[in-house]
């Protein structure tokens, strides 16, 4: 029985060797970005250039803007890719982050049925789209998970003046999701729905759906990156993760962006500072 | 219905192709729930057995448990293990999360009360026949269950299996400890996850069919390697 029972610890532990030794062998970083940047091809395209350059990889996890800041704040990733400028000052003024660079933007849209029930097409603003999709209390799905698309749509409903978590469970429908499951979902329900351009674009599941209003200025998207403070956690990768944002804001990594596209539209413009 | 035969043509063309990605992630699939089983197997068939045997202070509580925890919510223990393992948490130093490493853990957290708890039962019947038998042969208790453990080793790959099917058809706690980083911490649960949130419904429809024609390919192997085994030794 003790010739068995150390067989069986030597293999358990031969076992966690193996499945912990292989993760750790060559450098890499953690980057937790939105879904958009992830799904819709972008890193894919963006981490094997900077591998080459700098031999890092970057391993990318992917959540909304709310759970990645999360995930910095307790140091669980050197670096966040993110899309929501007022938790992302926050997220510096409480010292979780050592430095903040503007990388990229692209909009955001609604789309929804191509019936268009409510003529939203025809609209100039989306204040005004918001407000009618309210007054005919037609089906709108949202995410509902403190994303940063989440957030943003929170501020449009403001802007229309319409307190859209009231009427949750009616013609409001939070689905506590990614994008993606949320347009899977607004295809099934025939509503309307706020998404960025990237992920819309990517997106396969969209028989039903059309894009049916865009470029309102208040439906800027802006991504940001933002680099872990060191003196909070200190196996943050400070050097690698800042070679990262270095590349990436640089003319090189800039470029790189620009030349990512999908069915020959761009998808992303990059619009980082000079340092 | 049109979804489903061109998903499983879509999951024919994957196979016959041997798509590198694919094979990636069934290989770390298999191996984090293979792991997984082994681990949880080790803890849970002693486990089982002393429940079963043994009379100790607290037993009924651990039993009652132990047969709750049967029905742990895969996100609760990724969250969890999620806490442990984070950077901020009490094994954050160990540097495990987001690595093939975490998810066996979450994994063996998963599958050790039903393992366990499945051989309790196999073991309390096996002895309620065979208890007057053994004692009168003189067998003291561990060796009386070594004995039960192994006369029953039949029924007791069937509890084994019970815990990998959970372990390799879970993917909240998977997704949340391992991140579901591509050619890192990538499987079949959380692939299939991801295309259905790209709207590559076809592609995860095809994924979802390997991973239940690998499920059948490995139970079967171990049913007729079970078979075999059972008539050489009888």
């Amino acid at each position: 029985m003790n010739q068995y029972l150390a067989n069986a610890i030597a293999v358990a532990t031969l076992c966690i060797l193996l499945t912990s030794v292989q993760a750790d062998k060559s450098p890499f970083i953690t980057l937790s970005s939105t879904t958009s940047t992830e799904n819709s091809g972008l890193l894919d395209y963006l981490i094997p250039k900077f591998r080459e350059r700098t031999g890092i990889d970057v391993r990318v996890v992917s959540v909304g803007t709310g759970r990645a800041l999360k995930l910095g704040e307790m140091g669980d990733t050197d670096l966040i890719l993110v899309h929501h400028k007022p938790s992302e000052e926050e997220f510096m003024s409480k010292g979780f982050g050592i430095q903040r660079r503007e990388v990229m933007y692209n909009d955001f849209i609604v789309a929804g049925p191509s019936e268009d029930p409510v003529n939203i097409r025809g609209e100039r603003s989306i204040a005004r789209v918001l407000s009618l999709i309210h007054e005919h209390k037609m089906p709108f799905v949202s995410r509902g998970d403190e994303s940063g698309t989440h957030k943003k749509e929170m501020e449009l409903w403001a802007l229309a003046g319409v307190d859209a978590q009231r009427y949750s469970g009616e013609w409001y429908h939070e689905t506590g999701a990614g994008m993606g499951t949320t347009l899977n979902i607004a295809n099934g329900m025939s509503a309307y729905v706020l998404t960025d351009r990237g992920t819309w674009l990517s997106f396969k599941n969209r028989d039903g759906l059309a894009l049916l209003f865009e470029n309102d200025p208040p439906l800027h998207n802006q991504y940001s990156i933002v680099q872990i403070n060191p003196d909070r956690h200190p196996h943050i990768k400070y050097t690698e993760a800042e070679l990262f944002i270095n590349w990436l804001t640089s003319g090189e990594g800039q470029q790189t962006i620009a030349d990512f596209t999908l069915n020959g539209q761009q998808l992303f413009f990059p619009n980082a500072l000079p340092q | 219905m049109n979804d489903f035969s061109q998903a499983f043509l879509k999951a024919i063309q994957l196979i016959l192709n041997l798509d590198p990605n694919l094979i990636e992630i069934v290989a770390l699939s298999l191996r984090v729930s293979l792991t997984a089983v082994l681990i949880a197997s080790l803890i849970g068939l002693p486990l089982g057995a002393a429940l079963a045997l043994y009379k100790f202070f607290g037993r009924g509580l651990l039993v009652a448990i132990l047969n709750t925890f049967m029905g742990l919510p895969p996100v609760v223990v990724g969250l969890v293990v999620y806490l442990i393992l984070s950077r901020s948490g009490p094994l954050g130093a160990l540097g495990l999360l987001f690595t093939p490493t975490a998810m066996v853990i979450a994994q063996v957290c998963l599958i050790t009360p039903i393992i366990a708890a499945l051989t309790r039962q196999t073991i309390l019947d096996a002895n309620n026949e065979f208890h007057a038998q053994l004692r009168a042969l003189g067998a003291k208790s561990l060796s009386m269950m070594n004995t039960l453990l192994w006369e029953t080793r039949y029924s007791l790959v069937t509890n084994v299996f019970a815990g990998f099917g959970r372990a390799i058809a879970e993917v909240g706690a998977v997704l949340i400890v391992g991140g579901n980083i591509n050619h890192n911490t990538r499987v079949m649960t959380t692939s299939i996850a991801l295309e259905t949130s790209k709207g590559n419904i076809e592609l995860a429809l095809a994924l979802g069919m390997i991973l239940i024609t690998l499920s059948l390919i490995v139970t079967s192997a171990v049913m007729s390697a079970r078979h075999a085994a059972y008539n050489v030794y009888s």
